[in-house]
């Protein structure tokens, strides 16, 4: 249950925007996660909901932007679509493959009042 | 973690500094139920709290102790324990969110904050790269299932390194202190972090153990992470390398099941390899599945009670001391060059200055 550790990450990170930018209370939370990254959507949308209240995120809505994962392909020379980790290029069959997208976890913006 | 507010992941605790404490055995930890919240002063009884922290003590013959204290605000106010008339330096893992209510109106705002969630966890694991780099200390994760044999692996290792290195080790588990035991009665220093219900060892932990601990200069840090294939993989400690222990008595399909552990490791060590005979275990096969996911990753085999490859293992480590001294060289090479060049600087100022 690392999505804990990272909701309260995250709450941290709004939290701190929504007092430097004087909110009253944050609406909206709008996370990337990639395909590719350790988190489970679920597990974090239940954490966020057990972190977030007494604070002004208490009521807020969150919306998780999923992002692709992509890989260079040693073998292609180019950037593949890579929908798993351990999944083969889906052009040339190698795992030759070194990820370039898809593992981020980012708090991208927040709606706030 | 308190599940109604969120306040607290944990009660994550380092031991104290038993070094001196063990001789008498005053080392301890005192559970402590409060009857009230830590941050007194909001209404009571609105919610539940659950405050994971640990209070050290220090007594006038130099023994610390530490208290982990649970505080259950289901039982009221009103407890008259003066927990902060302690004073002393406490360790906080995981506070929870603060709860600030304000009153008002005003327009919806959006604002762009792009900023990466584990971005704190990894400016601290920077800060711990920072420090191992200025000292020369190389310092490695290992990461595994529990019962891979982690921490017999690294008896060996010790008993192994022993004359030429000092290797001194992190514990993580999420209770007792029972490998950290295990580690000291091979004479190595060793700091158990119990990380109570949280399932991984983080930046700010190993920063606190190390400042502890204090490795000497050109020793080796094998920080054994908490027994778990999942969670620790996100988190940077500030290690050299991730070595991810698999042994042969678990499925060879492992680094398919939790690919993350093994994209980010450096090494495998595949444990228990006397026990080949006995089990199903298709070394090939499982060394194919970890280079899926991670096509550099490399692969030793091991038995760390019967000594097989056991070399092997300790010849990387020793590659990786001696990279890690040769940086610190090159830097202190650096420093002093710099030193040299501002003291010419301020010669050239100074006679400026008087004449």
């Amino acid at each position: 249950m690392h999505e804990m550790a990272l909701a309260e990450s995250v709450i941290q990170i709004v939290e701190a925007t929504a007092r430097r930018n004087a909110a009253v209370a944050v609406r909206a939370v709008w996370l990337e996660i990639g395909r590719l990254s350790h988190v489970e959507p679920e597990a974090l949308r239940f954490a966020f909901d057990v972190v977030k209240r007494n604070g002004l995120a208490h009521g807020a809505r969150l919306e998780i932007v999923a992002t692709d994962g992509a890989a260079w392909c040693m073998k292609c020379s180019r950037t593949v679509a890579l929908a798993r980790l351990g999944d083969a290029c889906p052009s040339c069959g190698s795992y030759q493959l070194q990820v370039s997208a898809g593992d981020e976890m980012r708090v991208k913006e927040i709606e706030i009042d | 973690m308190c599940t109604t507010c969120g306040c607290g992941k944990g009660e994550a605790r380092i031991e104290g500094a038993h070094e001196d404490a063990h001789a008498d055995g005053t080392v301890h930890g005192h559970p402590h139920d409060h009857a009230a919240p830590h941050a007194h002063g909001h209404g009571s009884g609105h919610h539940d709290h659950q405050h994971g922290h640990v209070h050290e003590h220090r007594h006038a013959e130099g023994v610390v102790h530490s208290h982990p204290h649970d505080h259950s605000d289901a039982h009221g106010h009103g407890h008259g324990h003066g927990h902060h008339d302690h004073g002393h330096d406490d360790l906080h893992f995981g506070r929870g969110p603060a709860g600030a209510h304000a009153p008002g109106l005003s327009q919806a705002r959006i604002v762009q904050i792009e900023q990466d969630i584990l971005g704190k966890n990894d400016a601290l694991a920077a800060d711990n790269r920072r420090r191992f780099a200025e000292r020369g200390i190389f310092a490695v994760n290992l990461v595994s299932s529990p019962g891979s044999g982690k921490t017999t692996l690294l008896v060996r290792t010790i008993e192994g390194l022993k004359g030429r290195y000092e290797v001194v080790v992190i514990e993580g588990d999420q209770e007792t202190s029972h490998d950290a035991d295990r580690i000291r009665a091979t004479g190595s220093k060793a700091l158990q972090v119990n990380t109570g219900k949280g399932c991984h060892l983080d930046a700010d932990m190993v920063g606190k153990a190390v400042e502890r601990l204090a490795p000497p200069a050109g020793s080796v840090l094998m920080i054994e992470n908490v027994g778990n294939l999942v969670c620790p993989a996100g988190f940077d400690l500030g290690e050299a390398h991730k070595v991810v222990v698999l042994s042969v008595t678990e499925g060879e399909d492992k680094p398919l099941k939790y690919p993350d552990m093994f994209r980010r490791s450096s090494l495998m060590l595949l444990n228990k390899v006397d026990l080949l005979p006995h089990v199903e275990f298709d070394v090939a096969k499982c060394v194919e599945s970890a280079r899926r996911v991670n096509p550099a990753i490399r692969v030793i085999e091991v038995s760390a009670t019967k000594g097989q490859g056991m070399a092997d293992w300790l010849a990387w480590v020793e590659q990786g001391v001696a990279a890690a001294s040769a940086a610190r060289t090159e830097s202190v090479h650096a420093l002093r060059a710099r030193l040299a060049e501002l003291e010419e600087q301020v010669a050239a100022l100074k006679s400026r200055l008087c004449g």
